[in-house]
């Protein structure tokens, strides 16, 4: 049959269908290697399900919708999420299916197997796809065997497997994917050797763990290692590993548990059996006279060699390359719970520590020396938590997409973001500053005339004036973006006008939605589950809520210590304005400091000056139509609200489209007063985009140029069910 | 092989070959022709094709439902002039509701497999066009009309 290929009745001619890892089990099995029993699902499966259903047309459609360099890395995990989840929701057509489950039925009835994949680029010589693809473990049943292998084929289209094959040039629309089914040896010890350490080619490796090799080559499990002299086939060290977990088989495929007290202190193997593996790497090597790289497990006393490939070398990060920076991302789930405890427990505290702190100081009462001090140690926290937001809570923003990854495995949902569902209407740090917002607007409701003098530009005054002032000591202004940008004006005008939408608003504060199909989704989720993996699933919701939140609070957080670094500058701006040169515009902070500590010193003005406009070009080219990301299901018309800083923001009129770079953590108060919104940044998971479903927005994200095509005014039709934006250009 | 039996065979033969057709429609006399993505019933007394509400050719149909298609086989060779094949349809567009429109849907879906998500979105229309006439362009210069309605 041309789906499927056993090993023993393979070919040379065999290898472009069914990859290199099945290529090399074949020539194994041929040279008389103890390897387990496998099949091939060779590629012509592969293509034939793409073609038949669309799935195929559909990944390039998903992939072109934009150039690969302008997509990004958020981008690209949620496009592969959107293609594992085709391969997920899409069957094998039934004349593909049934001959297929019949093979497989027929070879391994419900024994346990392997579902590894075997790309035809992977195992080449020059590029190594280690790890970038994923393999399944202790599958039963020609069902989940099938269910097993579109998983394996998703993961072709996988984040980590496009950012890599976009280098490599191994071209998104001619790949393809063999997958081997082997037999699972339930193996006592298991690890990897090299017939050649990558390091020092006169030793060879071996590394072993107690158990499957499941968590040495992920990475959870550190291996004992030895290093072996070549030259006098002898061991030539031991560096023995901790040995706290092992992986072993269970019922929903393998699990990390504790190590047994007993086996903790045993190194896997002994000296005999690390030659034995070693001479297993130079038979390999002997047969494909390559250096390998080989895959090994004990069942009782016998060794089995589960697969072998050329050893290449380590992929280098080149300069500037943030590729593995992203990956690191990628934190596993006991990872992240670690972080977890460290961000909730000693980050967070000490961040709302330092900004009590900061608040208590009275600016008033320091003399300009002081001030300056003042200035400089408000501006290091203030680099020091934006670092600590890079470094510890955007990896923990991971959380909810390793949910997303096993809600949609288990529950293959139709819309790949329903997970998010479950996620939301978690009290946020955000609802605080939200509540004083909108008790200032119906004071401003309930005050006869004020909203009419508000609008007329006079100053806010009376009880609003000093819950203002209450507030923007809080929380500042609403005019500072988040995490470093500098933008801020001296005016509350952006704070008033999103306190005098919400008040003329005719039906008040808008609510989000309501949240009672959390619970159904969450209870469909959870009986999926049962025993263990029911608690670790758990587990993982409950971590992806507190990583949702997080990305809320945290900006709120360091939101509060940017803007006490603000109001010192206010400060220093405030006493210095007699010497402020006329007309000057922006005073860096640095001139600012020198005023402070030097009387004498003679500020001057930042040389760009205030921009001016440019002449009005004719507007030759216009958007009629661009395309995004669906990011928020309706259809939204309005004229549009394009915001290039903050300022834009004072102008902004309810029922508007909201046109942004980047919804901003200070701009939440207004997505939801607008009717739709279209963000240049792109994302499934950005601020914006969740926003924009809490609230039942239409939105698009990811449109390329947003902010330069669309102009304030221009009337916008938001699709967000087709990731759409048409703008009405006038009659033909 | 002028009778009508054998120009319905081409043109059937023709619709099966091609994904995408022609679509004119105008606005205030202005015309306004745009790519489509359609299928055709097997009596090819209805062509079916799908856009999302907000577009240009949506607005100007719904104004007018008079429009015209043209489906060809041209394949951007000299060769073309004798070789290639043209059908235009005139007719009229409604949108599809209710029944008829998930019956066409699954139509359209058995035939772009890959649009599934766009036909199926709320926001996209599916239109059917009932053709009053066919003609067809062969071998250069000849050229054949087949009335649909009387």
């Amino acid at each position: 049959m041309k789906w499927i290929i056993p090993l023993e009745a393979a070919s040379p001619e065999d290898r472009p269908r069914i990859g290199g890892k099945g290529y090399a089990l074949y020539r194994l099995q041929a040279g008389g290697f103890p390897v387990p029993p496998a099949v091939c699902v060779t590629t012509a499966l592969y293509r034939a399900y793409l073609r038949r259903t669309g799935v195929g047309e559909r990944i390039l459609m998903e992939l072109n919708r934009k150039s690969f360099k302008d997509l990004r890395w958020e981008e690209i995990w949620d496009s592969a999420l959107r293609i594992r989840n085709l391969f997920l929701r899409k069957a094998l057509p039934p004349a593909l299916g049934k001959p297929v489950r019949a093979a497989l039925g027929e070879r391994f009835g419900d024994s346990p197997v392997a579902v590894r994949s075997s790309a035809p680029e992977e195992d080449a010589a020059a590029v190594s796809f280690a790890g970038l693809h994923e393999s399944f473990l202790n599958v039963r049943g020609a069902d989940a065997i099938i269910e097993s292998i579109r998983k394996v084929w998703a993961s072709l289209w996988s984040d980590a497997a496009l950012l890599y094959r976009q280098e490599l040039k191994l071209g998104v629309d001619k790949s393809a994917m063999a997958v081997v089914v082997q037999q699972l040896v339930n193996g006592r010890v298991s690890g990897v050797a090299f017939s050649h350490n990558p390091v020092n080619a006169a030793q060879g490796v071996v590394e072993a763990v107690h158990g499957l090799n499941q968590g040495l080559v992920d990475g959870a499990i550190a291996p004992d290692r030895w290093l072996i002299d070549r030259q006098r086939r002898q061991i030539a060290g031991h560096t023995p590993a901790e040995r706290r977990e092992w992986t072993v088989a269970d019922p929903g495929g393998v699990r990390l548990e504790t190590l047994p007290a007993t086996l903790q202190p045993k190194a896997p193997l002994t000296p005999a059996e690390v030659l034995q593996v070693f001479d297993l790497a130079l038979a390999s090597l002997d047969y494909f006279q390559t250096p390998q790289d080989v895959e090994w497990t004990f069942a009782k006393r016998d060794l089995y060699l589960l697969q072998s490939r050329p050893i290449t070398s380590s992929r280098e990060a080149a300069e500037g390359d943030q590729r593995g920076w992203y990956l690191s991302l990628k934190r596993s789930f006991e990872n992240l719970k670690l972080l977890r405890g460290r961000i909730e427990n000693e980050l967070i505290p000490a961040m709302v520590a330092a900004a009590d702190e900061l608040a208590a100081v009275d600016l008033g009462q320091l003399g300009d020396g002081a001030l300056a001090a003042e200035i400089r140690r408000r501006s290091e926290l203030n680099t020091h938590w934006v670092s600590v937001y890079w470094a510890e809570f955007i990896p923990f923003a991971h959380g909810v997409r390793l949910f997303g990854q096993v809600y949609n495995d288990s529950v293959h949902p139709e819309d790949p973001y329903e997970f998010l569902a479950l996620l939301g209407q978690t009290p946020m740090a955000g609802l605080e500053r939200n509540r004083l917002i909108a008790e200032m607007a119906a004071l401003v409701r309930a005050t006869p005339d004020m909203a009419a003098a508000l609008q007329a530009g006079e100053p806010p005054a009376g009880p609003l004036a000093a819950e203002l002032a209450a507030f923007i000591d809080r929380f500042g202004d609403l005019s500072c973006p988040a995490s470093g940008a500098r933008q801020c004006t001296e005016r509350p005008e952006t704070l008033i006008n999103v306190i005098l939408q919400l008040a003329t608003h005719p039906s008040g504060l808008p609510q989000a939605a309501a949240g009672g199909r959390a619970e159904d989704l969450k209870a469909v989720f959870l009986r999926l589950f049962s025993g263990a993996e029911r608690r670790r699933a758990e587990e993982m919701l409950d971590l992806a809520r507190a990583s949702y939140q997080l990305r809320d609070d945290d900006n709120i957080h360091l939101g509060r210590i940017e803007a006490r670094l603000t109001a010192a500058l206010q400060e220093a701006r405030r006493r210095l304005a007699p010497r402020i040169p006329e007309g000057a515009a922006e005073i860096d902070p640095a001139e600012l400091l020198l005023a402070l500590e030097n009387p004498a010193h003679a500020l001057r003005a930042q040389t760009s000056g205030p921009k001016t406009a440019a002449p009005p070009a004719v507007r030759a080219l216009r958007a009629r139509q661009l395309v995004g990301q669906p990011a928020g299901p309706g259809v939204a018309r309005g004229p549009a609200r394009v915001i290039h800083t903050t300022a834009d923001l004072a102008s902004f009129q309810a029922g508007e489209i909201l046109v942004c770079d980047a919804v901003d953590p200070n701009m939440t108060f207004f997505a939801p007063l607008s009717a739709g919104v279209v963000e240049r940044r792109g994302g499934m998971l950005i601020h914006g985009a969740i926003i924009a479903r809490e609230y039942g927005l239409p939105c698009v994200t990811g449109v390329l140029d947003a902010t330069a095509l669309i102009r304030t005014g221009d009337e916008l039709t938001v699709d967000g069910f087709l990731g759409i934006v048409t703008v009405s250009t006038g009659r033909l | 092989m002028h009778d009508s039996s054998q120009i319905r065979a081409l043109l059937k033969a023709l619709f099966d070959d091609q994904r995408l057709a022609v679509l004119a429609t105008h606005q205030d006399g202005q015309p306004y022709a745009t790519l489509v993505a359609f299928g055709a019933d097997d009596d090819l007394a209805t062509l079916y094709f799908a856009t999302p509400r907000a577009t240009r050719k949506f607005a100007n149909l719904s104004a007018d439902p008079r429009v015209a298609l043209l489906i060809n086989n041209s394949a951007n060779q000299p060769e073309d002039i004798h070789r290639a094949m043209a059908a235009t349809a005139t007719g009229r567009a409604v949108e599809l509701e209710g029944p008829r429109r998930a019956a066409y849907e699954a139509r359209y879906i058995a035939r772009h497999p890959h649009l599934e998500e766009f036909v199926r979105s709320p926001s996209c229309a599916l239109i059917a066009v009932t053709v009053e006439r066919y003609v067809l362009v062969r071998s250069f210069q000849t050229v054949l009309e087949l009335r649909m309605t009387p």
